[in-house]
């Protein structure tokens, strides 16, 4: 590999395997001290890890597309396999993400008492770091499919009372998804003997090939991401899941992060192909979940639609290949991310308080609860795209990219695309009418406390977050510029 | 620098009152917020001055200024930063002076409100987002005003949040913005497609690039890209400018308490659509089919919302709907190209409406929050400095002689006679027959509230104002001794007033006539000419009194007038029977056109139900039945059929053996 830039100790390393000893240690302790040991080495090891993802932020080249933070060994000679870690910008803001989220689920978890659930958390998250760091094709499927463990475990033991359906459903989908990706991969390592994600985007491969390693990436990624129609998963995961665990869930977007590292550049013929049909299923995703989720009567399951439909706007501004929408696609990942976890736990927060988050159940808040009210109304702006806060950025680059993009259906697509403007607003404020203003619907409502210090903190964090990424979103793109650009120079290249 | 404090003092005033309102003096936060809404105001006039004066000699036409990067997309800039050029310099002398007016009224208006601080928040907050607005350089950072004041909007609509009706009100004007706001990210989008930059300065330049380009929404369906941007854009406008048929909104926000009408109606949020167009002149006079658009959109709301003020009964609607009407003559302006005709009206507009609304909420709290103007009556002998006031407002609305309305209106009328755009002859007729009706309205409010005998205090029935007057703690008896406001409420007044009496004399020559816009406002006088004849028919103020004692406009007011007088005052009992005869016509007017039966019925619950058939037949049958369960099931037959295969009898797999063997060795066999 040229120009790899390489005098650091291995922090991607250690950021992937220190959250995952850790976390085998936090199981192993669960018994000393009632659990109180198992909690404090979580909290470390997430702190650990989230200020060497800062250092690995600000050591972060920008405006450089090439992969940093380079890490080879081989580790199975006979194939060829290696044990190859790196990031580039299309990688870097999730792995801070990734960072922060994991911090936040930890440090929200106020018991002593559920080790298990926190070592299944510092799992994942040092397996989500693999997968955003893996170079090497084999090494990704494994700590893409080594997720599904950690996290099947979390929601099936830990989660809500329909979690044994849930947890099935939601390892099946993702298992059989990922079935037809390791497919492809054997394919392409049978035509390259490489298993090197980099050396497959140079591979020359026919139209006939290149639509069926499509299809097969896309079934996993699609499973993943969630799109629609393979998503019947994702709302009743994330609803059923623990809140740790459907924040992680739904934060890491590792299944939109799998078209822009894999389908994208090493099939880009047929994306260009399939263009149409991908534009068509990501609108209707948009408009069909957004009115969806005016449906839901639980405050969770209405998030969740939302994150989804927001995902269709990402896969929308994949498949415009145009940068405005690409890079608005990137960071509307990760301002979705944002969202969705800040609304998880707000959801979180009144659950604990009310039993549920019906939302005929939970009225008027705003006067027991202002702090409360206040961040949900903030956040329930930011997820509608608010301009100055985190959501505004993608949905409005998105959009203006889908206006500008080259085709016949321009304007079409365009209009489509900003009816989420409409749509995202009436089922937010709808929700916002009914949780935070209006009559008192629970008897208790009066009686419920505020925000405690630790939940405040939680969702202020977030919330500054999200504010300074609104106000100062060129500190993200910045990152991740060169390599989107970069990977839209390659994409326009025919490789049959 | 200066210029970043204008807006950003109200911010850090808003944030302040917001977070520790609650835990300091509740003076504190009226203090903070008016001290920074004050000086804004006279570093805006500061601003104003330079402009003004300095400029001309010194040949500057704009000075646009970029605070920092907020996205750089590698082939252009997003910025945010601010243009100061004679357009913006006037628009945020307008908001700020009414913005602070507004801010020292209600020190007296929320006196008793437990929600103080909060309220004091959310008008600085408005004013910040209005600013951000008027003072941008681009168009991302106008959207970024433009949503701020649809979420000030919000929250302030919704201030009373107890009432269900406020909050449904405040809902409906974020989401009928936002509709707006769906044209506006598609017109931005067209120009950005277009001409690759958001940055005001450079696509004027451009503007000729965009001529002949074409946009298309499907294949063989393609349009001018000019027109349907400005489309986009102006559907933006009437959003935010509450045209018809995104109007109704506007009457709703009543729902919040008075002082946000006045901001809304006057300075902060609904000139926003107008300013906007007026500020895109250039790329809004590339086309002549979104200027009929705009002209026939504005003649409609102009008349059709002037009708609705007639039946009306509560005194802020009244108002309202002179508001929707008055900005239907500006939007006609904006057609018609006489775009500083209608920022004339803008400023002139914003002075007496944010009169009128004052003195409309004077009225309502010295009647302790009373609004049905059925209940007023006879109130001039006890609020003479309302009564005062209010009557120089309803005269400067109603555009008689000699205050401020009557030198911002006629020249509209006269836009629209001596436009080109097709529709142009339509809104003529409308405004005229609207000057009428203006009259009419405004006089029968002043007559019903401050002449003829008092009726309040009669009757008790109203179950809703009731339980809200028992939450300010007053009671019925109080009714009795009804009395002037107090200082912080009548000094606001009197300012307006002032302005509303001498904005128009003393700014018609600079502002409308003279050169006073230069460069900021562009218009083709060749193919628009309106702005050119009103140019040519100018000899001075005298003249134009002269003038306007010979025109129509004038005495159709005054025949308002004398309508209103005897349906009011002479002989009340012939408008109820005029109402009944009228019937379904009366009826109609009633219900806004049946505008909001017709949006909740097909909108609002064709929503709900289209969620609901998603649900039902999108997710729980499709997604969940067919796909997991059926796929579920399959895999079970499957596995029951396959089960068979495994029978645990040796001698049927020694036949299975058997029979792969055979097909192998035949397959190789043809090999």
């Amino acid at each position: 590999m040229n120009g790899e830039m390489n005098n650091m100790p291995p922090v991607l390393s250690i950021l992937i395997w220190l959250p995952i000893i850790a976390g085998i240690l936090v199981l192993a302790l669960r018994h000393v001290g009632h659990g109180r040991w198992s909690r404090w080495l979580a909290n470390l090891a997430a702190w650990v890890a989230f200020i060497i993802a800062i250092f690995v932020l600000c050591r972060f080249q920008t405006g450089s597309g090439m992969m940093q933070f380079t890490e080879r060994v081989m580790w199975i000679p006979h194939f060829s396999i290696e044990y190859a870690l790196g990031i580039d910008g299309l990688s870097v803001l999730f792995i801070g993400m990734n960072a922060l989220i994991t911090l936040l689920v930890i440090a929200a978890q106020k018991s002593d008492s559920k080790s298990g659930y926190l070592s299944a958390l510092l799992i994942t998250s040092g397996l989500t770091y693999g997968a955003f760091s893996a170079r090497d094709a084999v090494l990704f499927y494994v700590f893409f499919e080594a997720m599904l463990i950690p996290m099947y475990l979390a929601i099936g033991v830990f989660g809500g009372a329909q979690r044994r359906y849930a947890t099935t459903k939601f390892f099946l989908y993702t298992l059989f998804g990922s079935l037809f990706m390791l497919l492809a991969l054997f394919y392409l390592y049978s035509v390259s003997q490489t298993f090197s994600m980099e050396a497959w985007q140079h591979l020359p491969l026919s139209i006939y090939m290149q639509l069926i390693l499509f299809g097969a990436f896309f079934i996993a990624f699609a499973v993943k991401t969630p799109m629609w129609p393979l998503h019947a998963w994702a709302p009743d995961a994330y609803v059923e899941a623990p809140t740790g665990a459907a924040v992680m869930l739904a934060a890491t977007k590792i299944g939109a992060y799998g078209f822009l590292r894999l389908l994208l550049p090493i099939v880009p013929d047929a994306a260009h192909q399939l263009a149409p049909l991908m534009i068509a299923l990501s609108l209707f995703a948009v408009i069909y979940f957004g009115i969806v989720a005016l449906a839901q009567t639980d405050l969770k399951r209405l998030f969740a639609y939302s994150s989804v439909a927001h995902m269709g706007l990402v896969t929308l501004g994949f498949f415009l290949f145009n940068a405005t929408a690409m890079k608005g696609a990137v960071l509307l990942m990760v301002s979705n991310g944002l969202a969705i976890a800040a609304l998880f736990f707000v959801a979180e927060s009144l659950k604990t308080r009310f039993g549920d988050c019906k939302l005929t159940d939970c009225g008027g808040i705003v006067k027991a609860m202002p702090w409360l009210a206040t961040l949900l109304v903030f956040f329930a702006m930011a997820n509608i795209g608010l301009p100055g806060t985190s959501g505004f950025v993608g949905e409005f680059l998105v959009i203006i990219g889908a206006v500008g993009h080259q085709s016949g259906y321009q304007l079409l697509v365009g209009l489509l695309a900003a009816t989420v403007l409409i749509i995202g607003a009436a089922y937010t404020l709808w929700m916002v009418r009914r949780v935070v203003f209006g009559p008192i619907t629970h008897p208790s409502v009066v009686a419920l406390s505020d925000l405690g210090t630790r939940e405040r903190l939680l969702l202020s964090v977030l919330a500054a977050v999200m504010l300074g990424f609104g106000l100062w979103p060129q500190a993200l793109l910045g990152m991740a510029d060169a390599s989107v650009t970069q990977l839209l120079a390659h994409v326009a290249l025919p490789k049959l | 620098m200066m210029l970043a404090l204008i807006p950003l003092l109200p911010l850090l005033a808003a944030l302040f009152a917001g977070f520790f309102g609650r835990r300091v003096p509740r003076c504190w936060s009226h203090w903070v917020c008016c001290a920074a809404v004050g000086i804004s105001f006279l570093l805006s006039a500061n601003v104003l001055y330079e402009v003004a004066t300095l400029w001309p000699s010194t040949g500057i036409q704009s000075n646009s200024v970029t605070l920092y990067t907020w996205l750089d997309l590698g082939s252009t800039k997003l910025t945010v930063g601010f243009l100061i050029d004679p357009l913006s310099a006037l628009m945020m002398v307008v908001v700020t002076l009414v913005s602070f007016l507004v801010h020292v009224y209600t020190i007296g208006y929320m006196k008793d409100d437990p929600g103080y601080a909060r309220f004091f928040a959310y008008i600085a907050f408005f004013t910040f987002s209005m600013l951000m607005l008027v003072m941008s350089n681009n168009f991302l950072q106008m959207f970024f005003g433009w949503e701020g004041v649809g979420l000030a909007s919000y929250l302030l609509i919704g201030f009373w949040y107890t009432r269900p009706s406020a909050t449904k009100a405040g809902m409906k004007a974020f989401l009928m913005n936002r509709v707006g706001d769906f044209g506006f990210i598609i017109g931005i989008g067209l120009l950005f497609a277009a001409l690759g930059t958001l940055d005001f300065k450079e696509i004027f330049g451009r503007v000729d690039e965009l001529r002949g380009l074409n946009v298309s929404l499907w294949p063989g369906v393609e349009w001018s890209l000019l027109t349907v941007a400005c489309i986009g854009l102006f559907i933006g406008a009437m959003g935010k400018s509450a045209q018809v048929p995104l109007h109704s909104w506007l009457p709703d926000s009543m729902e919040g308490p008075t002082p946000i009408s006045a901001l809304i109606h006057a300075a902060t949020m609904v000139t926003a659509g107008i300013f906007m167009v007026a500020r895109m002149s250039p790329v809004f006079e590339g086309s002549d089919t979104a200027l009929s658009f705009i002209i026939i959109i504005g003649a409609t709301t102009a008349i059709t919302m002037a009708l609705l003020g007639l039946v009306q009964n509560d005194i802020k609607r009244v108002i309202a709907y002179s508001t929707l009407s008055q900005l239907g003559y500006m939007t006609v302006a904006l057609g018609a190209s006489a775009y500083s005709a209608a920022i004339f009206h803008l400023m002139t507009h914003a002075f007496f409406k944010a009169l009128l609304f004052l003195a409309a909420g004077s009225v309502i709290i010295a009647l302790h929050h009373e609004q049905d103007m059925r209940k007023m009556g006879g109130l001039r002998k006890r609020m003479p400095i309302t009564y005062v006031t209010a009557v120089i407002g309803a005269w400067a609305l109603a555009g008689l002689p000699p205050f401020a309305g009557f030198f911002s209106k006629e020249p509209i009328i006269e836009a629209a006679h001596s436009a080109t755009v097709t529709g142009h002859t339509y809104a003529y007729w409308a405004l005229m027959l609207g000057v009428f009706l203006t009259a009419c309205y405004t006089f029968r409010m002043i007559f019903m509230t401050f002449h003829g005998a008092s009726r309040y205090g009669e009757s008790k029935s109203d179950a809703k104002r009731g339980a809200h007057k028992k939450a300010h703690g007053v009671t019925h008896e109080a009714h009795h001794d009804v009395h002037e406001s107090p200082k912080v409420v009548t000094i606001p007044l009197i300012v307006l007033a002032i302005c509303s009496v001498f904005a128009g004399i003393f700014c018609v020559e600079p502002v409308l006539i003279g050169d006073y816009f230069g460069a900021a406002i562009h218009g083709n006088y060749v193919a628009h000419p309106a702005m050119a004849e009103l140019h040519a028919e100018w000899h001075g103020i005298l003249d134009y009194f002269l003038n306007a004692l010979l025109s129509a406009p004038l005495w159709l007011a005054l025949a308002g007038i004398a309508t209103a007088w005897y349906f009011t005052l002479s002989s009340p009992k012939s408008a109820d029977r005029l109402a009944r005869s009228l019937g379904g016509v009366y009826n109609a007017l009633k219900n806004n056109y049946y505008v909001d039966a017709f949006y909740e019925r097909v909108f609002v619950r064709g929503a709900r139900s289209l969620a609901s058939v998603f649900m039902q037949g999108g997710e729980q049958f499709l997604t969940e039945g067919v796909l997991v369960q059926s796929t579920s099931q399959l895999v079970r037959w499957g596995a029951q059929g396959l089960r068979y295969l495994q029978t645990g009898y040796l001698y049927h797999y020694a036949f299975a053996m058997a029979l792969g063997l055979l097909v192998l060795m035949t397959w190789w066999g043809i090999l």
